[in-house]
């Protein structure tokens, strides 16, 4: 593995191994400013928790009128639990922060901001079809309700407790939807020299429970043009449940359209010709679920011109979402060489 | 009694206007300045040059009702549900039709004919009754797209329990207009918003034209301690004070604020509770993602039976949300918004 690559490694692992679900970015958003701060001009956060980071144009390349004001959004924030209510016997219920699916809770070990760890369990099943987000619980293994309230107050949130692992080229953890996206934009930030434009690098809030972040985040920077940095889903799987023609390890995927954003032809045109003009392999994404923050940034203010670089993920939404990568690193190639030249 | 006159006031979603003026009777003396901007928001400033956080403060004046939308030759009207409203409380309730607030009846086929009586009759079905004999006569009172609300007198009952309709979100109307009685060190935005019940869109051009630093929402809010509900499910609880929301569909409060709540609370005894339940949304929803972001929080009223002709709320949350809010204020006024 290549030096650049095994720094993305290592940024990939803390990124995702770093507590923040919606709403409660605040240790994902305090390690990446730590991160970022050599790479940016200027670094500022907006009310609602967005982390702004603002690099001013830099050498020679392109014509003068090529500069543009470019914002590229990665969101920190990963999906949870809130905690709603404790019983008298110390048993949490919650409910999802974010797209949770009962399916995938039952066994699952979780963690609250205070570093308390639980487990899901489910009350009593007639049959399968029973298995609801009501039917389910979180056990922190106290002994009372007293005691369990002393460590989870109503409106903690917890997130999936595991650790990055590496499964061959491939790599598996929670919260790779967005902390994947955020460890390119990084990447890319370090690694970008010359670019003719004035770049935000935008890692927002909120991106799960309704593209909130990105959304006053692009009010406030005013872009000419916005690229997200996300997950897809892909395709690859035995029976996947969405037929989507992307698959793992060929290469970033260019945004068609899900159901928040049709990609606009100058950003899907932008990315195509960077990535043909580099050599760097690609696929074309049609999604037929889903949303991503290009479609808050999209229609910001008097509109935007916005689209998205997505990485290939199996099993989103889930405490093992896998990516390749292969995959990470040609997606870092190809939002450097967009970022140095040219938009259209 | 202020309250009493709110709830009875008629103001379905888009229609408004005897709310404000009521509103605007109450707030005139107390304020600076005030203008109903385009959409029918009434906003309200104290202090707009006084140095420190610009804080808004919502509460919708609008109601779930009903618009006449056909006229039927035996002079029964047809009518669609403004806001959401459950199709089993609508049969036998009364109800005021038309600008001039005409008397009716929510009807449909009685029980005795109907074989499936034992479902739903759908709104689509039902039918309000003016008493008019045919078509011509209903339509001296009445046209399609005139709207109707509940017929429900205020009333004092039990131990310290108030009953009535529209307490979501007159309740939230009332706190606010008691609020701005009061003197504050900084500069303080009133929005008694529009079109709540429709899709939180009174709030969305409030929340633009005030540009607020921080934001709170006054609202009546769901209720569920009854029998056949388990205690998770239970929204909130009446006499458990006011609701401080964690989440809901539409807004996840920053932690820093709804804990400026709960030490406001704390400090002062007031009894508080978290709402337990995350489904439903308000005004928050819009105002917190207004032009560049606004951190936004809710408090509400515990208010059994919402969105129906009868709610129940209790005298003393209603108290204590008050004087949460007002502790919240005092506590900005002496230290500003302290993360």
């Amino acid at each position: 593995m290549s030096e650049g690559r095994s720094t993305l490694l290592e940024r990939l692992r803390r990124l995702t191994e770093t507590y923040g679900p919606s709403g409660r970015e605040d240790a994902v958003r305090a390690l990446i400013e730590e991160e970022i701060r050599p790479f940016a001009d200027e670094v500022r956060v907006d009310a609602l928790g967005n982390l702004i980071a603002r690099r001013a144009p830099r050498g020679a390349a392109g014509a003068a009128g090529a500069s543009r004001r470019v914002l590229v959004a990665a969101h920190m924030d990963e999906i949870g639990l809130i905690a709603t209510h404790i019983d008298d016997n110390g048993f949490i219920r919650f409910d999802p922060v974010g797209g949770q699916d009962a399916k995938v809770l039952v066994g699952q070990r979780v963690r609250f901001e205070n570093g308390v760890i639980g487990i899901i369990g489910h009350e009593k099943l007639e049959d399968a079809k029973d298995l609801k987000l009501a039917k389910l619980f979180i056990d922190i293994g106290a002994r009372s309700g007293a005691e369990a309230r002393e460590r989870v107050r109503v409106g903690d949130m917890a997130v999936f407790h595991r650790p990055l692992e590496r499964a061959g080229d491939r790599l598996i953890a929670k919260a790779m939807d967005d902390r994947s996206g955020c460890a390119v934009v990084i990447e890319a930030m370090s690694r970008l020299e010359s670019s003719p434009h004035e770049i935000f690098f935008v890692f927002t809030v909120q991106e799960e429970v309704g593209l909130r972040g990105a959304r006053t985040a692009a009010y406030g920077v005013e872009p000419d043009v916005a690229v997200a940095v996300d997950i897809t889903l892909a395709g690859d799987t035995p029976e996947p449940a969405h037929r989507v023609d992307v698959k793992l390890g060929k290469g970033p995927a260019i945004k068609i359209k899900d159901l928040s954003v049709i990609s606009h032809p100058l950003v899907r045109d932008w990315m195509t010709r960077a990535a043909e003009g580099h050599g760097i392999p690609y696929q074309y994404e049609v999604l037929p679920i889903g949303g991503n923050d290009a479609g808050a940034m999209q229609v910001a203010r008097a509109g935007v011109p916005s689209g998205t670089l997505s990485i290939p993920c199996r099993y989103a939404h889930t405490p093992v979402e896998m990516v390749d990568a292969g995959d990470l690193e040609n997606a870092v190639r190809l939002l450097v060489a967009m970022l140095e030249g040219p938009i259209g | 009694m202020l309250l009493a006159r709110l709830s009875e006031a008629l103001g379905v979603s888009g229609d408004e206007g005897a709310v404000r003026e009521l509103v605007l009777e109450q707030v005139r003396p107390y304020v600076d300045a005030y203008r109903i901007d385009g959409m029918g928001n009434l906003l309200v400033v104290k202090g707009g040059n006084k140095r420190g956080p610009r804080v808004m403060l919502a509460a919708h004046m609008d109601e779930v009702g009903f618009m006449i939308t056909k006229i039927e030759k035996n002079g029964l009207l047809r009518f669609a549900k403004v806001g959401g409203i459950d199709d089993r409380i609508l049969i036998g309730k009364r109800v005021r039709v038309g600008p001039d607030g005409v008397p009716g009846v929510i009807g449909g086929k009685p029980v005795h004919l109907d074989r499936k009586a034992r479902s739903v009759t759908r709104a689509d079905d039902l039918v309000i009754d003016i008493g008019a004999g045919s078509k011509e006569e209903a339509e001296k009172v009445v046209r399609p797209g005139h709207y109707a609300g509940f017929d429900t007198a205020f009333g004092e009952f039990g131990q310290g329990c108030w009953k009535g309709k529209a307490f979501d979100d007159r309740a939230g109307c009332a706190l606010l207009i008691e609020i701005l009685r009061g003197e504050y060190d900084f500069p303080l935005y009133g929005a008694f918003t529009v079109q709540e019940e429709v899709g939180l869109r009174g709030a969305a051009v409030a929340a633009y034209a005030l540009e607020p630093d921080v934001a709170l929402v006054l609202e009546g809010t769901t209720c569920a301690d009854i029998p056949g509900t388990e205690p998770h499910g239970q929204s909130t609880r009446l006499g458990h004070g006011p609701a401080i929301t964690a989440m809901d569909r539409t807004v996840i409060p920053p932690r820093w604020l709804t804990d400026l709540l709960v030490w406001a609370a704390e400090r002062r005894n007031i009894p508080y509770q978290w709402k337990r339940t995350t489904f439903g949304g308000t005004d928050a929803g819009r105002i917190h993602i207004s032009r560049a972001g606004v951190p936004t929080a809710v408090v509400s009223v515990p208010c059994r039976y919402i969105h129906s002709p009868c709610a129940v709320m209790s005298r003393a949350d209603f108290e204590a949300a008050r004087d949460l809010v007002r502790g919240f204020l005092q506590d900005v006024s002496e230290g500003g918004l302290r993360r």
